[in-house]
């Protein structure tokens, strides 16, 4: 018993060490995302992690805590602890919106300057929203596919997760080809994303289809498996795949002027660079470059990459 | 007394070393708030956790926990917004979720002891299957309650401690008493350590075996109740995702036998805050998030590891 009595004595001492308070005068700037369970997810922590160090070199006054959750109620988790840190700012990407709203409620309500990146909360608790255009990327990506399929064939659809993002997008492009009267969507399934999710999927559909002239899905991680079903299948029937995001890989395929994948429309995983600099212009009640305004919402246009611009895409050393 | 078993106190000095680290390292973490912080986002893995105890010292495991978290809390805030506004809405709905729950144990219970699959291979079926039956009911859609006073639930406080540290604590106290006074408790030990033995000795193993399924999923129906009112909202995909490995890590780092017949419910509880400490303070240190799982698993071995030796 003596030994036990010790240990917690000992553990009472080492408690009362007295805490280190030291508090500088500094912008503390909280960025919490979902961790990598996709490419793109891990484009966008390369993209957090070179905003952050960029900003904190030029601004001494800038301190930043970059935190990624594997699901969405670590996230809230997170959340609480980069508030015990007594963040002046929060740029957060929500897992998923109906999760996460009460936690950025509270952070919100704490005077915390808080920017959210590309998932709207149904009650908006942010003083920025910023985020890609999902329908323009349906939009666009249709748009480009019924001109290069000359109005007419058969498309297969690859889905993201079934999250509203998602639905978005497939709205989007469905409206479009609906007034196509010569394309048919033959199928359209989720494929969450997933290359290897993807290559299943299209494998499926190589099964089931006989004539494919084309295949949308949406992301360029799923492209790498919907390219790869076509491989091992040997079919020739597919003149047209069109992914999405932009991702570095597919991009050097537009440059190198792959036949089949010959575009692809942004939605970049940088949105979260954007969304510190918005972070960091709010705390510091800054405007951006010349503006006159203080932005509350940013919609970042779904551009279409084809050969012609794919250059100033092309980020090398990028993860995604 | 001049004999201390060090063994037993293993877990107890992993968490006393942990947070003397951790006061140290960050000056946060003390700070009242982030304690309260830390024991809430244990609290609802934790719940589950005190369940899973006695099953795991029955001899058995369930893998479903996770799952079946998704599932019950889903099918609760349905419910309750059927029912509507008010506390009695609330009340029924909670009333709900631990039925809900303590059901689909029985069911894990029956197919393990009347069906005689092993638990490992019974759960991992129904973690599947709940999984599954979770997104067909909700299309994959996050189900967000319409109830006012529900959040107050998991998200509200009694005497500034959160009500599910509250919740999570009683049961701990409810859980210790039943497993170390009552003649089930020590029941349950008896079939872990020697099933054959114990049916010789007049008990009734099966019946013992599928109680502690049930007691496991009424956890679950606590918890999910906690959880979802706490966040207003239940992710199909994500409620719950991984949560029987923290569930199970949390039981064996509090010093109970995975081959079954010994354990503790404080050996469980301090698991549980040591696996919350963790994740805490490795935000608060702001190490890499791509690292903090390889952290997070050397501690699990260290504090295993230190346990074994001691027994050896």
């Amino acid at each position: 018993m003596k030994g036990v009595l010790k240990v917690i004595t000992m553990s009472i001492i080492l408690m009362m060490v007295p805490l280190t308070g030291m508090a500088a005068d500094k912008y503390k700037i909280g960025v919490s995302v979902p961790s990598a369970d996709h490419g793109w997810t891990a484009g966008l922590l390369w993209w957090a992690k070179k905003a952050t160090d960029e900003l904190a070199a030029k601004d001494s006054q800038l301190e930043f805590f970059v935190v990624a959750a594997s699901s969405g109620t670590k996230q809230v988790g997170d959340v609480e602890d980069l508030m015990i840190k007594g963040i002046n700012a929060l740029v957060i990407l929500p897992h998923n919106p109906a999760t996460l709203q009460k936690v950025i409620e509270e952070a919100y309500a704490e005077g915390i300057y808080t920017v959210v990146v590309d998932r709207e909360l149904a009650n908006p608790a942010q003083d920025v929203f910023i985020a890609g255009d999902n329908p323009g990327l349906g939009r666009v990506g249709a748009e480009w596919l019924a001109k290069e399929m000359g109005d007419k064939g058969n498309i297969v659809v690859l889905e993201g997760m079934q999250i509203p993002i998602n639905k978005q997008r497939v709205d989007a492009f469905n409206e479009v080809i609906s007034k196509h009267s010569g394309i048919n969507i033959l199928d359209s399934q989720p494929a969450d994303w997933s290359t290897q999710k993807a290559l299943s999927v299209m494998e499926n559909f190589l099964q089931k289809h006989k004539k494919i002239d084309a295949v949308w899905c949406q992301d360029d991680d799923m492209l790498k498996g919907v390219m790869q079903a076509i491989k091992e299948s040997g079919r020739t029937d597919i003149k047209t795949v069109l992914g999405g995001a932009g991702s570095k890989d597919i991009i050097k395929m537009v440059i190198d002027g792959d036949p089949v994948v010959r575009a692809t429309v942004t939605y970049s995983p940088s949105m979260i660079a954007s969304g510190i600099a918005l972070a960091v212009a709010g705390v510091k009640d800054e405007t951006l470059g010349n503006l006159y305004h203080k932005p509350t919402r940013l919609i970042l246009g779904a551009e279409l990459v084809t050969k012609e611009n794919a250059k100033d895409y092309y980020y090398p050393d990028s993860a995604y | 007394m001049s004999k201390i078993d060090w063994s037993k106190y293993a877990p107890l000095i992993a968490l006393i070393v942990l947070v003397a680290i951790s006061a140290m390292a960050s000056e946060h973490f003390l700070a009242a708030r982030n304690i309260s912080n830390v024991l809430r986002q244990v609290s609802y893995t934790g719940i589950i956790a005190l369940g899973m105890t006695f099953v795991i010292i029955a001899g058995g495991i369930d893998l479903s926990v996770g799952s079946m978290l998704a599932l019950v809390g889903v099918l609760t805030v349905m419910i309750l917004n059927a029912v509507g506004e008010g506390w009695f809405a609330v009340v029924l709905a909670i009333g709900a979720a631990i039925a809900l729950g303590a059901l689909f144990g029985l069911i894990n219970g029956a197919i393990v002891t009347k069906g005689r699959v092993a638990a490992f291979i019974a759960t991992l079926a129904t973690m599947s299957i709940f999984r599954s039956l979770t997104l067909y009911i909700s299309d994959a859609g996050e189900i967000v309650s319409t109830n006012q006073k529900y959040p107050d639930v998991g998200g509200g406080y009694f005497l500034s401690v959160p009500n599910p540290v509250w919740v999570f604590l009683s049961l701990a106290i409810i859980f210790h008493i039943l497993l170390n006074h009552t003649a089930f408790g020590r029941h349950v030990c008896a079939i872990g350590s020697n099933a054959t033995v114990s049916a010789y000795s007049a008990i009734k193993v099966k019946t013992i075996y599928l109680i502690t399924f049930v007691i496991t999923g009424a956890t679950v129906g606590i918890s999910a109740v906690m959880l979802s009112s706490r966040l207003n909202s239940v992710s199909p995909g994500d409620a719950g995702l991984f949560y029987e490995l923290d569930v199970i890590a949390a039981v064996v780092i509090g010093g109970t036998s995975l081959a079954g017949g010994k354990g503790t419910i404080w050996g469980t509880v301090i698991g549980v805050i040591i696996l919350g400490i963790i994740n805490n303070m490795l935000n608060l240190l702001g190490v890499s998030a791509y690292l903090q799982g390889t952290v997070k698993g050397l501690v699990i071995l260290v504090a295993v590891l230190a346990q074994y030796k001691q027994t050896r």
